[in-house]
């Protein structure tokens, strides 16, 4: 079976070059996982700021080239496709980016962003199915045309604008929607509504969504599975309920621990105070040893493998030398299948 | 236990007991479309050691009303009508060079973005010492600079810094250290209340913890009174006393933080509270029906009606509700507790 998108060991290094007089940064470090043809799948890639989300999400794009390893669609090394191909990934693998209004143009009408692609990729046959259909695309997403067509970006809020960001992905119908931090900028109850409309594109649409952001407790509702990433290496990766609620990476511990529970009960323990991540130079051995609690002496000489400790997880880290190494590279290869019954909670019509 | 509401705190403002006290503030911008009446009659009292904070969407006036207590505001906006009384004095009648002294002294803003307000050409220490020199009372005190270098040591310190760090510009700097020393400009002067507009937005979890306990830390040790304001609940939860939420220019409920979170009055809070995701358990995401109001045209009557579930015809889109104590140290507006009083 071949995977839809796959990433083949992909790294990529910024600046040191022979005259910088600096070694190259590592923003990303060797990484492999695909996403699946036959099921559509919610997958999160989270970290800190630098991890590497921004410039991984690139890569997968095709926007930014690998310094090593490939980019595979369907088969097809990302680099090397072109003409009906190449037009079929771009609208296979649509993204949203963290700041929607980037995507815009100011000088256009916000329809433009949703005009122009459905003509380019033939949605609809004439003008007035193309139109019926945006307005099903937004109305998808809980907008009235009639408030978001024929104005300026300007003239909406940022949620706004994100949702038409959305609705764009809804109306190409892609196999994969790329999302970069769609929500970091809005507030507390758009998150929710701009959320919810990703995931029902993934559980009604049967599109598979890589989700990208810092907030774990997002991760932890829309997504099945998760990639932790830190300084450009997996440091954990599994299921969420594994992953999220039962971290063994020291790093992913350090990340749960810090999340501000929106509970005045459950407060934040004193945090061991172990200095920014862009202070610390490149390490030999594990990235994570300066900043980690367990640091042990094989961790400064030798990059830990990646460990397979649970069924569903795999955490980069010698503590758990004694589980046996992934066998193959593919981290996607652990992943949990989706959980549907697992969602509760009040619905309001 | 007795408590007193902005409007008793106001009368007896004079009184130290209360390090800032609010009074029917209202902040208006004149725009060629009409008045934006961003802040529209708020009232508050903040206690020494006391750490509220102001959330709402995006919109709602919160920076707006922050600027105002620093006396920052800035055309095409004004303050129109209420006072602000800072340690007793209002500071709403002072002439520009008494509130100047005031600022930093008294009161601090750690603004929105404050990583981006730093002057990108100027090393770190200067940029702290000139915030000191700039409104050291008595120009006869000014301190030798010895006496600052190692006052700008201290203060990194207490911001977790390391001395290098004064010497060092913005830009080697990451966002979690810029933020850090926008708190030690904050802090320089040991003002009595420090207000900080989303101070950690943008920053992970991991730095995000490290500033919130930063700025407890110092505002336990000058005994100030903060005022945090942000929309992220989490943070909220975690750092402050009492929670004031603002919808559209106006206070519609302030309480302490625990009561918040388990028992919202307010049926705008009530939609924030639940659309909180949280790590127990995997919930349908529900966001607040409806869009935030825009301030040129509000909704008659209550400003939250047209997206309120517990609307009642006939009252709530004709009269606005009055902001009122409706239990010991709960206040809210809203028709629901209209007959209930304290
Ligand atoms: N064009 C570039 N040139 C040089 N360095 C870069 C470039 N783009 C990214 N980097 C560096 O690569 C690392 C990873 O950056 P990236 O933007 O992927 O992080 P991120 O995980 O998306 O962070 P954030 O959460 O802040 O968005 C960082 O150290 C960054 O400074
Ligand atoms: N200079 C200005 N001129 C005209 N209107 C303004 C100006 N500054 C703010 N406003 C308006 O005042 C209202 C309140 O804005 P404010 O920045 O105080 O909101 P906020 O609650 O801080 O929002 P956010 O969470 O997005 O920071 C908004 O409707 C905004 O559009
Ligand atoms: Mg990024
Ligand atoms: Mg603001």
């Amino acid at each position: 079976m071949t995977a839809l998108l796959e990433l083949r060991n992909v790294s990529k290094l910024f600046g040191g070059g022979f005259f910088s007089g600096r070694p190259p940064l590592h923003a990303l470090d060797g990484i492999t996982f695909s996403i699946p043809e036959d099921r559509p799948t919610i997958t999160a890639i989270a970290g800190e700021s630098g991890s590497g989300k921004t410039t991984l999400a690139r890569i997968l794009l095709g926007i930014a080239t690998p310094s090593a390893g490939q980019v595979l669609y369907r088969g097809k090394d990302v680099a090397r496709i072109s003409g009906a191909e190449r037009k079929r990934f771009r609208l296979e693998v649509q993204p949203i980016f963290q700041d929607p209004f980037e995507s815009y143009n100011p000088f256009y009408k916000v329809d433009h962003v949703l005009t122009t692609p459905a003509r380019n990729f033939k949605i609809g046959k004439s003008k007035a199915e193309r139109r019926s259909r945006i307005e099903e695309a937004l109305h998808a997403v809980g907008l009235q045309p009639e408030e978001t067509l024929g104005r300026f970006p300007h003239q909406l809020s940022g949620g706004q604008r994100q949702r038409v960001m959305v609705a764009r992905a809804l109306l190409l119908r892609p196999r994969i929607l790329l999302a970069d931090e769609p929500v970091s900028m809005v507030d507390a109850s758009l998150r929710a509504t701009i959320l919810d409309s990703v995931y029902t594109l993934n559980r009604t649409h049967g599109i598979s969504v890589i989700y990208i952001t810092h907030d774990l407790t997002t991760a932890y509702q829309v997504s099945d599975n998760i990639i932790v990433l830190y300084r450009g290496s997996v440091a954990e990766a599994g299921s969420v309920e594994q992953v999220i609620k039962q971290p063994k990476h020291p790093y992913t511990q350090l990340l749960v621990q810090s999340i501000p529970r929106p509970d005045p009960r459950k407060l934040w323990g004193d945090v061991p105070a172990r200095g920014d991540a862009e202070a610390l130079g490149e390490a030999v051995g594990c990235k994570f040893a300066d900043r980690c609690p367990f640091v042990m002496d094989a961790c400064r000489s030798a990059v830990p493998p990646l460990h397979h400790i649970d069924p569903h997880r795999v955490a980069s880290c010698f503590l758990y030398r004694d589980s046996k190494v992934v066998a193959e590279q593919d981290i996607a290869g652990v992943f949990a299948p989706r959980a549907d019954a697992a969602r509760t909670g009040p619905v309001r019509a | 236990m007795t408590s007193l509401t902005a409007a008793t705190a106001a009368r007896s403002s004079a009184s130290s007991e209360h390090s800032l006290v609010v009074e029917d503030l209202r902040v208006h911008y004149d725009t060629p479309e009409g008045v934006i009446k961003a802040v529209d009659g708020v009232s508050l009292a903040l206690k020494p050691g006391e750490r509220l904070a102001l959330v709402g969407e995006s919109g709602s006036g919160k920076s707006t009303l922050a600027m105002a207590l620093m006396r920052l505001t800035k055309a095409p906006g004004r303050i129109v009508a209420g006072h602000i009384y800072l340690g007793g004095k209002d500071i709403t009648l002072l002439e520009e060079p008494e509130m100047r002294q005031l600022r930093l002294n008294e009161i601090a803003l750690v603004p929105q973005g404050a990583m981006n307000s730093l002057n990108p050409v100027m090393r770190v220490k200067h940029q702290i010492i000139d915030g000191i020199l700039d409104h050291v009372a008595d120009r006869k005190q000014t301190p030798d600079s010895h006496e600052l270098e190692e006052r700008v040591n201290r203060l990194l310190a207490r911001v977790g810094l390391s001395p290098e760090v004064g010497r060092m510009f913005p830009h080697e700097l990451s966002g979690g250290m810029k933020q850090r020393v926008a708190m030690a400009i904050a802090i320089s002067l040991s003002p009595r209340v420090i207000v900080a507009d989303e101070p950690t937005s943008a920053l992970d979890v991991v730095v995000q913890r490290q500033i919130m306990q930063t700025l407890g830390r110092l505002q336990q040790g000058l005994d100030a009174a903060v005022i945090l304001i942000g929309h992220d609940m989490g943070l909220v939860a975690q750092f402050a006393n009492r929670v004031g939420v603002m919808y559209a220019g106006k206070l519609v409920e302030l309480g302490p933080v625990q009561q918040i979170f388990t028992e919202p009055l307010h049926p705008y809070t009530k939609l924030l509270i639940e659309s909180l995701p949280n790590l127990e358990e995997k919930k349908k995401f529900i966001g607040i029906p409806g869009l935030p109001p825009t301030l040129l045209r509000l909704p008659s009557g209550c400003v939250f009606h047209p997206r309120c579930p517990s609307f009642i015809k006939g009252t709530c889109e004709t009269v606005a509700p009055h902001y009122q104590e409706v239990r010991p140290e709960r206040e809210t507006s809203c028709h629901l507790y209209a007959g209930v009083r304290a």
